[in-house]
């Protein structure tokens, strides 16, 4: 008996389905983009967003005093007065977490959507995952203007995490709720330098 | 061959069910709330794109392009996963990947798994077949889990519980979760988040499903709002995803389009709250076992249809639920599957792949044809198109029926003027029958059409004979 796999394939060779024609992309690549229009359409999403020029300075207003901070998150971020949790870190830990402080790797005007790779001054899933406050720095270099754009800039084998907003749900006649099992507030902090 | 589960065992045909529902007033008034609330948001979440049509378009070709290659993009696919510490595993139908997955399960001793919901898992049964072999399975989206507690079915793809409204989601959350809470959506969302917390913390092996699998790097993307997707393909040591062979992407580039056209269309969003994209395994991060098991399941038969396998591009947005006059009035229980309105109508009777299957063949008649289904479809599925075409093979494996031979005799009446002159003539009788210019019920066989529909009654005399005596 031929295996699941061949049988399948086979099934598909014999549907003999006639070759498509060629992908027209007349969509629109790029957008506006700009620090404005990312914090306006952030902010829709009920998130709090500050546009600020100093990181430091605008994390005194941090929420919370167990903060985690994951690896290769800047010196200076690290203010005093807050308990900075670094990593190894067990699932129990996190969770009792007051909140998490990262980059990001790319984030999107268009939809007010930050992404996070696992990179530097991000760390693992779960960091960004189990604490119930999330703050965000976002540069404003790291603002593409579009989701073409955004998935461009981004390299697609890396554990990427897409974020719109704090965790909600529309499941109740349709009405959204803020904050389920993600986190319930997410703050973020567009650095402007000009 | 097991049937297929895609349908419910023992469902009504569509009529039948549509009848019961139709009679109940509190379903009717939540679904016209939810959908009517839904439809307005997405006409506003798509009027701000300016290059919404141009979207459509390319989606609809990237997902015709995957059809036509799909058995290289699944080839492909597989190379990429097994290549980043994925496990790659195939079913024919929905007995066998239940089978692969409960070994799976069996493999790292879990006797219990959280779930991220997911249609597929839906459409074959999974949650049964686990329970059935010792293995309990955790729904973890809030709708889902509300169909769970409540021993419901679904009724909608993006929104399983939308026939509940707060307060019978309060009682079902009280009495099986054993907790004093409000009916306010936030509190109801609270008492779900306390809930599943430990389950998130603890348990070994998740199940998902995808929304999209990216051929040339073998990433796998899931779509969601809540959090709990996150959880599952996040913390377990084991994730195991259930995907239908079509749900393929050539590459990563084309993401672009359906990240656009996808939360748009299901949760009027600009982009859903999370999406998450994975490849294999990521050392230090997330599950270190990865099992991708692609389910055929009456797929490839769709396939083999020039018209009908156009519904393999769908995305599930459910946008096209949302518009049905039909599905706002009947609910989705009535069409006796996971995947009901406009395109279930057309998706289900397929993946069935029997019209001698009496449900199934009468799903294709459950629309009044408006067209409503296909301009909001994010991928074009010309569903009226369809549903014509499943409706001609429905009567086709009828065979010979009351309504064949009358439309054979109407054809022998049609072709000769005399013959049809003396017929309009005996017809124009029926008018005796008729209350307020319109018959409600006819003898056998006329009752067969006015068992549903009322008929006009027809004039003393017709056209031509007036035609005759006046201008003649």
């Amino acid at each position: 008996m031929a295996s699941a796999r061949e049988e399948i394939l086979a099934r598909i060779r014999n549907a003999k389905v006639p070759a498509a024609q060629p992908v027209v992309r007349g969509y629109h690549r790029e957008g506006p983009g700009g620090v404005e229009l990312f914090a306006e359409r952030v902010a829709d999403y009920r998130a709090v967003v500050h546009v600020v020029s100093n990181v430091p300075e605008a994390l005194t207003s941090l929420r919370g005093k167990r903060i985690v901070a994951p690896a290769g998150v800047p010196e200076e971020w690290l203010i005093e007065g807050v308990t900075w949790l670094r990593e190894p870190l067990s699932i129990e830990e996190l969770d009792q977490a007051d909140g998490v402080l990262t980059g990001c790797a790319v984030a999107i005007a268009d939809t007010g959507t930050i992404v996070l790779d696992g990179g530097e001054a991000q760390g693992r899933r779960a960091l960004t995952l189990l604490p119930d406050y999330h703050v965000c720095v976002v540069r404003a270099d790291q603002i593409a203007a579009s989701v073409p754009e955004a998935l461009q800039r981004l390299e697609p084998t890396r554990p990427l995490t897409f974020i719109s907003g704090p965790s909600a749900t529309s499941d109740i006649e349709l009405s959204r709720v803020e904050g389920v099992h993600g986190p319930r507030t997410l703050e973020v902090l567009v650095v402007d330098q000009q | 061959m097991a049937r297929n589960p895609v349908t419910w065992l023992g469902s009504p045909t569509f009529p039948k069910a549509a009848k019961a529902a139709l009679n109940d007033t509190q379903l009717r008034q939540n679904l016209r709330k939810a959908t009517g609330t839904i439809r307005e948001r997405r006409a506003a979440a798509v009027t701000e794109m300016t290059d919404w049509e141009q979207l459509r378009v390319a989606g609809e070709q990237i997902k015709n392009d995957v059809l036509a290659r799909l058995d290289t993009l699944l080839v492909e696919l597989e190379e990429s996963v097994t290549a980043r510490g994925g496990v790659v595993h195939w079913a024919r139908d929905a007995e066998e990947a239940n089978l692969i997955v409960l070994g799976l399960c069996r493999e790292e001793n879990a006797n219990e798994v959280v779930k991220v919901k997911s249609m597929a898992t839906a459409e074959i049964g999974l949650n049964e077949a686990l329970e059935a072999g010792g293995v309990h399975a955790i729904e973890t989206d809030l709708a889902e889990l509300i169909v769970q507690l409540g021993n419901d079915r679904p009724s909608h793809i993006l929104v399983p519980a939308i026939h509940r409204n707060r307060s019978e989601i309060r009682e079902i959350f009280q009495r099986r979760m054993g907790v004093e809470v409000s009916d306010e959506p936030a509190d109801l969302a609270e008492a779900a988040r306390v809930y599943l917390r430990e389950k998130f913390l603890t348990t070994k092996v998740a199940i998902s499903g995808a929304n999209f699998a990216v051929a040339d790097t073998g990433s796998i993307v899931v779509l969601e709002s809540e959090g709990n997707g996150r959880m599952c393909l996040t913390l377990p040591e084991t994730l195991i995803t259930v995907m239908g062979i079509e749900k393929l992407v050539p590459t990563w580039q084309d993401l672009e389009v359906f990240l656009q056209l996808l939360p748009r269309s299901s949760t009027a969003e600009r982009m859903n709250p999370y999406t998450s994209v994975w490849t294999g395994v990521t050392p230090g991060d997330g599950p270190q076992k990865f099992h991708l098991v692609l389910i055929d399941n009456g797929r490839t038969a769709t396939l083999r249809d020039s018209v009908g396998r156009q519904a393999l591009r769908c995305i599930r947005c459910s946008a096209c639920l949302n518009v049905c006059p039909v599905y706002e009035r009947t609910g989705g229980q009535s069409y006796g599957s996971v995947y009901p309105g406009p395109i279930g109508a057309i998706l289900t009777p397929q993946l069935v792949g029997d019209m001698h299957d009496p449900q199934a063949a009468s799903l294709p008649y459950a629309s009044s044809l408006c067209g409503a289904c296909f301009e909001v479809c994010p991928v074009r599925i010309d569903i009226p198109s369809v549903l014509t075409h499943l409706r001609a093979e429905a009567v086709e494996a009828k065979g010979r029926t009351a309504e064949s031979v009358a439309m054979a005799a109407a054809a022998w009446i049609f072709a000769e003027a005399s013959r049809y002159e003396k017929a309009q003539k005996a017809g124009s009788l029926a008018r005796f029958l008729a209350k307020d210019g319109r018959i409600t019920s006819l003898p056998w066989p006329g009752s067969k059409w006015t068992s549903s529909r009322d008929v006009p009654a027809p004039p003393a005399e017709s056209f031509r004979a007036w035609w005759r005596k006046n201008r003649g």
